[in-house]
């Protein structure tokens, strides 16, 4: 049996898509009253939740605190039920600690951490069902906790990975589609001064491709930012209309 | 995907256009979910977004409501295919996936356009037959067919979920279905004066039925191909696939059944079967061998013998075999067997063929021995050959008879078999019933007249899969326009070697000349000695059409009267042939020489020549020999000479081989094209010269690329053969009371010098003859896959190919790796990839070696020309091997090879005896051992105009009992010993 065709030569990917469209974004903020900021994604099947302390005194050792900027704490998780078999372990073996790594370089790099010296922000995102583009999803949903929380950041992170499949990049990639092994390229953007806050690339890829996938990249990140934004708005404008009673 | 056991619930959500990036497509969401066993065993659920849109357009021209047009032709708006009694109005195809699959190739044929492939069909053709898939997505890529994929699957209006209890070919089917409905119903919304419909082909009953049932137009690919009224000659080529009904026909089952895949698969993995290549003897229908896929060190080489053993598989099969008893098994067979029945169910006769396989042998010669269980994958292609017409006047079952004779004779029907009868035909295989003594097929295409000369070359062609088709106007659109000059920008990184005295030394008539060379002598009495080869990778750049069809092509393939390009005419005899008295770009490999043929530097650089003189080898020669001459091009001649005939030494003290093959060339007629003399080929010392620098220049390239890729670097290598292959020219050695040593190339090549006999001239070229057959075939690979880079043939440790990018496309890589290696051009992404590399090296060994048999094909249909005006001769031959019941001989005078059979059908057999030890033949009391000398009588056999071949019959020794002809008719004219000739293997 033919391996999966990725990419059709009618130009439709597996599941329907064109090689720059994104998955259907959903995303609400404020799922949670206790947490100071929370919000919930979905990008196609893979569903992340996330959820914001802070900024707040240092917990456990002080020595760990920053006297000129806040500590930006994170935590990645994966549900056990988010895969197809189930997970053992939700955090704390090798990629979930990389990933924590990841959320952590690139969430430093958005907030005014400068704002808030000697204190901590504490960042926890969970995914609760993995269809690709995990990292992506934690991302956006972490920046909507974020500005929910009320934290100053210098713009939206927006998240979105792209592929490279028959010499076409192919933006925001599932899951059958990062199984493939081709070259995956993470690119978390801050779309209006386009600075990145993270990139990262796994598997082998020409150099000459590499400006043609980071532009999909990019694209897709500000189509995602178009998204969250709106989210923003309408949650703004719902919680204004329920103060304004 | 494994066991695809359920599709349940598919939840539709939202319908409020999702936002899809930054298009604004509208879109609906679903999912699918399935159950799917992995490979451990253990069963996941999977759940998969479908995506369905209202964006598809739906291919048809003069469709408006469809927004945006597809890339391509797409459907025309007013359909003008054939005309069909059935259909009078205009009409769209749409054929359902068996179709697709096993009709083709009428569907190829230029007469059906306007073809709807839904991408459902699509998808099922794609997992069920790779070259189907192939051939399908080429016509929807060519314009002219007018052929479209609709991607269905993804049309809110034509998807459909599976239902409950309903398998996934049910849902296929309806799918199919509802997208000809979705199509009837969309093509009346256009509004047109005439409605074009659609028409939904299909052989499956069921399907057929049920579409009518929904008001919709079906018919049977055969309903719909016999109302096309200006083609009747397209019934022919409709597969033939066996109904059930066809089956009782005749109740004698032939073969045993073939096993599933499933069983065939848990067998090979607990060993009880093998998988492997199946190959079909050439000498011997009833017999084959099959090469067993892995590692394993025993049983890879298993033998199948007999017809039930067979069981129904073709060359070049993927099969399945069980091994039998130890008790069963058999020695290869040494006997030459055809497949000349007329009776096509004559199966008694078969089986005292089978006997005769049987005969007692050694047992030490018993091999493992297996028998077919099952097809893994068939690997029929069409194949070419002729009709044999049936006896009976009026039959429409014919069987032909392919020219490849590995290949059984496949049965297939046509009305025309009058006017097939002595053409050259296409044939494809549709099947091979268990109740029929050979495959059932269809005709295909009809090439001509048999033994007319273009037709023989185009079978010769095709039977080798050399590509010859003349270049696509996309190929062409990429050459340089003329008229054409070297520009500042082509300077940028070349030296200008105008200034230098180059000349180039090529056989008489060539023009596509790749290299020339020049010699100086340097201020600090040292030689500057400079090979220039044809600068190809610069008109041909990476990736585009040109680049991808030179190398599909892989090497220009010389037939005697034919060259077939591997790169457009401009380019191989123009802008790229270093031909004398103009300026062309070059790729240069310059070293510094002391007069001991030492190597003192070595540099590469792209450079601008301007050859002073283009030579034969002949007036080369003339040239060094004649003491008159004294200009520059001859005195750069003789320094050549001069080192090369040293570097040559020290070659061949290093253990590089000398061998020999017959070759023969052609005196053609200059207006008719027929052969009117053959000559073998002179070798003259400058072509030693001109290759000495060839394989100094290939050497130091390889050297370079490799230090500097050490990981894709493409490389050629020549493997010791394995000891074994040594035997039979051992033995044959032996019986003529000389030793061949064979445990280092230097050992052969200096036993091989010391074996002369004094009473036998021409032993040592037999010898080399022989030695030649015992070499493996020299291969390129990429350096970063494999470690063993030796080349055994030129004794050097390591070798590539520079010298000739105008006829291989492996030197066209070689400079781009040089280039980049330089710095004189950049890299591209395919070129550092080693897989990559590792496929084009498949590539072009398959094609150079199918271009040297297309050459010999070639030369013996050639041969057999020159025999047809020549009449009968009789000449000397020297016996090359000896088989069972029959013995091979060389003429050395026509350089021609050809069996000398004992047994002739309705004729008292003669006693034969042989002995596998020596080996040797005994018949009656004569006895025919390796190097014997003959003398046999040349004819062509033209008896049987379907393989017209040279009969070779003894003359001397006298046989009793057999026939030999009393007078031969003509004695040979020529009558002059031919030269010796030396050839190397080749490089």
């Amino acid at each position: 049996m033919a391996a999966l065709e990725l990419l059709s030569d009618e130009g439709y990917r597996a599941d329907g898509r064109r090689a720059a469209e994104l998955r259907k974004v959903r995303a609400r903020m404020g799922v949670f009253a206790q947490a100071d900021g929370s919000a919930y994604i979905e990008q196609g099947n893979t569903k992340a939740l996330a959820v914001v302390y802070g900024p707040h005194e240092m917990r456990g050792s002080r020595s760990k605190a920053l006297h000129d900027r806040a500590l930006v704490n994170c935590q990645y998780s994966m549900a056990t039920f988010s895969t197809s078999e189930r997970k053992r372990r939700p955090h704390g073996d090798r990629k979930s600690s990389e990933m924590t790594l990841h959320l952590k370089q690139t969430f430093e790099a958005a907030i005014l951490t400068q704002l808030y010296p000697r204190s901590q922000i504490d960042i926890y995102v969970q995914i609760l069902q993995a269809d690709g583009g995990n990292y992506c999803a934690c991302v956006n949903a972490a920046t909507l906790a974020v500005i929910d929380a009320g934290i100053p950041m210098r713009d939206y992170v927006c998240a979105s990975s792209a592929g490279f499949v028959e010499d076409t990049p192919l933006a925001d990639l599932s899951y059958i589609e990062e199984a493939s092994g081709g070259p995956q390229v993470a690119l978390a953007l801050l779309p209006t001064s386009e600075q990145i806050a993270l990139l990262e690339m796994n598997s082998r890829l020409h150099e000459d491709h590499l400006e043609e996938v980071i532009e999909a990249a990019s694209k897709a990140c500000k189509a995602v930012h178009a998204v969250l934004d709106q989210v923003v708005r309408d949650h703004v404008q719902e919680v204004t209309a329920l103060l304004g009673d | 995907m494994l066991g695809n056991v359920v599709r349940v619930a598919a939840v539709a959500a939202s319908g409020g256009g999702g936002r899809l990036g930054s298009s604004a497509a509208g879109a609906m969401l679903t999912s699918r979910t399935f159950l799917k066993r992995t490979r451990a065993g253990a069963v996941v659920k999977v759940v998969r977004e479908h995506y369905l849109r209202d964006d598809i357009p739906c291919g048809a021209a003069a469709c408006r409501l469809c927004g945006a047009r597809p890339a391509g032709a797409g459907l025309e708006a007013r359909p003008a295919g054939a005309a069909s009694h059935l259909c009078p109005g205009p009409h769209y195809l749409l054929p359902d996936t068996n179709l697709l699959l096993h009709q083709i190739d009428i569907l190829e044929d230029p007469v059906i356009k306007n073809v709807i492939v839904l991408q459902t069909v699509l998808q099922e053709v794609r997992n069920r037959s790779a070259p189907v898939y192939k051939r399908v997505r080429d016509m929807i890529a060519n314009p002219e067919k007018h052929f479209y994929s609709f991607t269905n699957e993804h049309h809110r209006e034509t998807y459909i979920e599976q239902e409950q209890g309903e398998n996934s070919n049910d849902r296929n089917d309806r799918a199919i279905r509802v997208a000809v409905k979705w199509y009837n119903e969309h093509l009346k919304k256009m509004k047109n004066e005439e409605n074009i419909q659609v028409i939904f082909l299909t052989n499956d009953r069921n399907n057929k039925e049920k579409a009518l049932e929904e008001g919709i137009t079906a018919y049977t690919c055969e309903e719909y191909i016999k109302s096309l009224m200006a083609n009747p000659d397209l019934v022919d080529r409709l597969a033939c696939i066996s109904d059930e009904g066809k089956e009782i026909e005749s109740g004698k089952i032939f073969f045993p059944e073939h096993l599933p895949l499933s069983k065939l698969q848990q067998g090979i993995k607990s060993g009880i079967y093998l998988q492997g290549t199946y190959r079909a003897s050439r000498d011997n229908y009833l017999e084959a061998t099959v090469w067993v896929h892995g590692d394993a060190e025993e049983n890879k080489e298993i033998i199948i013998q007999g017809l039930k053993h067979l069981n129904r598989a073709v060359h070049e099969d993927i099969v399945a075999v069980e091994l039998l008893a130890k008790d069963e098994w058999v020695a290869p067979s040494s006997v030459v067997l055809q497949d000349d029945s007329q009776n096509e169910d004559d199966i008694e006769n078969e089986e005292e063929k089978e006997n005769i396989l049987k005969a007692s042998v050694n047992k030490n010669m018993l091999r493992p021995t297996g028998k077919v269980v099952g097809i893994i994958k068939r690997n029929w292609r069409p194949f070419c050959g002729m009709l044999s017409k049936s006896q009976i006047k009026e039959a429409r079952r014919h069987l032909f008879t392919p020219a490849d004779r590995r290949i059984p004779r496949i049965r297939i029907e046509t009305r025309q078999a009058d006017t097939l009868e002595g053409q050259r035909i296409i044939v494809a295989i549709d099947g091979w019933p268990r109740n029929s003594r050979y495959p059932n097929g269809h005709f295909v295409k009809n090439l001509g007249n048999a033994g007319d000369k273009e037709t023989e070359t185009e079978v010769l062609l095709l039977e080798h899969d050399v590509p010859h088709q003349p270049f696509s106007q996309a190929v062409l659109s990429f050459l340089p326009k003329m008229p054409w000059s070297i520009t500042e920008k082509d300077m940028k990184y070349r030296e200008d070697l105008r200034q230098l005295c180059v000349c180039s030394v090529d056989p008489p008539g060539c023009t596509d000349i790749d290299d020339a060379l020049h010699c100086r002598e340097l201020e600090n009495g040292n030689l500057e000695v400079g090979v220039h080869i044809a600068d190809v990778s610069h008109f041909i750049r990476p990736g585009n059409a040109l680049d991808e069809e030179s190398a599909k092509r892989g090497t220009t393939v010389y037939l005697c009267e034919k060259r077939i390009d591997m790169v457009p005419e401009l380019l191989s005899s123009n802008l790229c042939s270093l031909r004398s008295n103009v300026d062309r770009l070059a790729f240069s490999c310059i070293w510094e020489m002391n007069h001991k043929a030492e190597i003192l530097k070595t540099r590469f650089t792209k450079s601008v020549i301007n050859s002073k003189a283009s030579l034969t080898y002949a007036e080369a020669q003339m040239r060094i020999d004649s003491a008159g001459m004294n200009d520059d091009v001859t005195t750069s001649l003789r320094g050549l000479n001069k080192l090369a005939k040293i570097l040559k030494k020290k070659r061949i003290d290093n253990g590089a081989l000398t061998l020999s093959s017959p070759e023969v060339r052609f005196h053609m007629d200059s207006e008719t094209h027929d052969p009117i003399d053959l000559q073998t080929k002179e070798l003259k010392e400058t072509n030693s010269m001109v290759e000495e620098f060839m394989l100094l220049a290939n050497i130091s390239v390889a050297q370079k690329i490799y230090d500097e890729f050490s990981e894709f670097a493409l490389l050629r290598k020549h493997p010791a053969p394995p000891p074994s292959n040594y035997d039979i020219l051992v033995k044959a050695a032996k019986s003529k009371n000389l030793e061949i040593k064979t445990d280092s190339a230097k050992a052969l090549a200096e036993s091989l010098d010391k074996a002369e006999s004094p009473a036998f001239p021409y032993l040592n070229t037999l010898l080399r003859i022989l030695t030649t057959r015992c070499m493996m075939q020299a291969v390129y690979f990429c350096s970063g896959m494999d470690n063993d880079f030796h080349h055994y043939g030129l004794a050097s440790p390591i070798y590539t190919h520079f010298t000739s990018p105008i006829r291989r496309y492996a030197d066209i890589i070689v400079h781009r790796l040089l280039a980049v290696a330089i710095g004189a051009d950049s890299t591209y992404p395919e070129l550092t990839d080693k897989h990559k590399l590792a496929d084009l090296c498949k590539n072009l060994n398959y094609r150079h070696k199918m271009a040297q048999y297309a050459q010999r094909a070639s030369v013996a249909f050639h041969t057999q020309l020159f025999f047809k005006t020549k009449g009968e001769v009789n000449e000397d031959a020297y016996i090359l091997f000896v088989r069972k019941n029959a013995i091979v001989v060389l003429i050395p005078k026509y350089g021609l090879e050809g069996t000398v059979f004992f047994e002739e059908k309705d004729k008292t057999k003669p006693r034969l005896d042989y002995n596998s030890e020596v080996p040797s033949l005994t018949v009656e009391d004569t006895t025919f051992r390796i190097f014997d000398k003959v003398k046999v009588n040349i004819m062509l056999d033209a008896s049987n105009i379907q393989h017209q071949k040279i009969r070779m019959v003894l003359v001397e020794p006298k046989i009793p009992g057999k026939d030999v002809p009393a007078n031969p008719t003509t004695e040979a004219s020529v009558s002059n010993e031919p030269e010796k000739k030396k050839k190397k293997l080749q490089k």
